[in-house]
């Protein structure tokens, strides 16, 4: 979808504002908010996909305004309702009001090191060989769904050149949406600046992004 | 922020929502988040009640970050990089297994790429879409890389992003940026400083920044 979260080249955020010796955290909530993502994320329930996908569903007034680990929560209540494991009203209330969904895991503290030393790694193999090959040049599509994408706008419709084939992954576009995994070939796709940003584009810059194979054609 | 004294008072005037959550979707001016701090502890209650989650699992993540999975992971991964030639090939080849013999594994780390700076090319890494960011060697993203303005300048201005983290590079130096538009999670390998060669390892992975394996920054130079 062309959300809120779809930055690239976008104007006006003003400078970077790096902070010096910044911590990892600013607040208290924001380590439950962390803690309590992945933990909900133990679940089973929905992919890494659909998390993206909800929160960049967040309307785009709050989304920038927002910070992340805010974004993060107000997408794992959606989450939460969506599955059946806690409502906004019970949230609202700080009560238990209803019986949750059961999850496939329940995430405890004795499971924490092992879980996230091992992650959820999104290669799948496929039965097919890559379209293309390193030195292609391509073409990516142009479209606009409504739904998931990893294309970003910036990206569509433009001449690039396949740098490196990276293995075969699960699609991001059918897996958010309930859809299955789907997996594809993943290519690095590499782009002028001049064919992103045209005129006064930095003639030194390359960008290259991480394109699944439906995203790419045969020049 | 830190207490949760006023942790009740941002969910009662809610309680006239009995219809309920229907609403909770279109609330655009929804003040519900103007307390992060009492909404994040109503989530944790509820889902404690609900026997959903564990409270002392999420001390336990939060210490894993806090302590355990930082910057100092990467750190050392470039360092033997620098002095082992055989493991820099390993990198260039198979980042994931190179850093995995390091015992940097799992979350965001899955699949690992390492870009190397050289004389030519300056390497700078973003995620425009989100925030995808290499926890398993740099830890949790700090708050710039996940915000709009680096976001959506990084891949249009980079030059002018990197003069804001006090670095200018020559207008002859080439700049790639690398978007993390999929699974892959980069890291940048800065070029090793000039004068470092009689430094340990040790004293090497001191000389690497978190920025300079975003690449919003060089590695430094020895003291």
């Amino acid at each position: 979808m062309n959300g809120p979260h779809d930055l690239g080249g976008q104007m006006g955020f003003g400078p970077v504002a790096p902070e010096k010796n910044e911590p990892y955290f600013h607040a208290e909530w924001e380590k439950r908010a962390l803690g309590i993502t992945l933990s909900c994320g133990a679940f089973g329930a929905w992919s890494i996909d659909e998390s993206r996908h909800a929160r960049e569903k967040i309307p785009p007034a709050e989304y920038l305004s927002a910070s992340y680990y805010e974004i993060w929560t107000r997408a794992l209540e959606e989450l939460l309702e969506r599955h059946g494991f806690a409502t906004r009203a019970e949230i609202d209330a700080s009560v238990k009001l209803t019986e949750p969904a059961t999850p496939k895991r329940i995430l405890k503290a004795d499971m924490v090191p092992a879980v996230l030393a091992k992650g959820g790694p999104c290669d799948r193999p496929v039965e097919t060989q890559p379209l293309f090959r390193p030195g292609d040049k391509v073409r990516t599509r142009n479209f606009n769904p409504e739904t998931h994408t990893r294309l970003p706008r910036y990206a569509r419709a433009k001449t690039g050149v396949v740098e490196a084939v990276q293995g075969s992954f699960v699609f991001p576009d059918e897996n958010a949406h309930g859809k299955g995994e789907n997996p594809q070939w993943v290519y690095t796709v590499v782009f002028d600046a001049g064919e992103i940003w045209g005129e006064g584009a930095d003639p030194m810059l390359t960008v290259s992004i991480d394109a699944w194979e439906s995203y790419l054609e045969h020049l | 922020m830190s207490g949760d004294h006023h942790h009740s008072h941002d969910h009662d005037h809610h309680h006239d929502h009995e219809h309920g959550h229907s609403h909770g979707h279109d609330h655009h001016h929804d003040n519900r988040y103007s307390d992060m701090q009492a909404r994040v502890k109503a989530l944790e209650t509820v889902l404690v009640q609900k026997g959903l989650i564990d409270p002392a699992a999420i001390d336990a993540i939060v210490e894993t970050y806090e302590t355990k999975i930082g910057p100092r992971n990467g750190a050392r991964v470039v360092a033997k990089a620098w002095t082992d030639e055989k493991f820099a090939q390993w990198l260039k080849e198979d980042a994931t297994a190179a850093i995995a013999s390091l015992g940097y594994t799992g979350r965001q780390g899955e699949h690992m790429r390492a870009v190397f700076n050289t004389p030519e090319t300056h390497n700078l890494v973003v995620c425009t879409l989100c925030s995808c960011y290499p926890w398993s060697v740099l830890g949790l993203p700090p708050m710039w890389y996940k915000a709009p303005a680096y976001r959506s300048r990084a891949v249009i201005d980079p030059r002018g992003v990197l003069e804001e983290f006090g670095l200018r590079l020559p207008e002859t130096k080439k700049i790639r940026v690398w978007d993390s538009t999929a699974e892959l999670r980069y890291l940048v390998i800065p070029e090793r400083p000039d004068g470092t060669e009689a430094l340990s390892e040790e004293e090497l992975a001191a000389l690497v920044s978190r920025d300079s394996m975003i690449g919003t920054a060089v590695a430094g130079a020895p003291r």
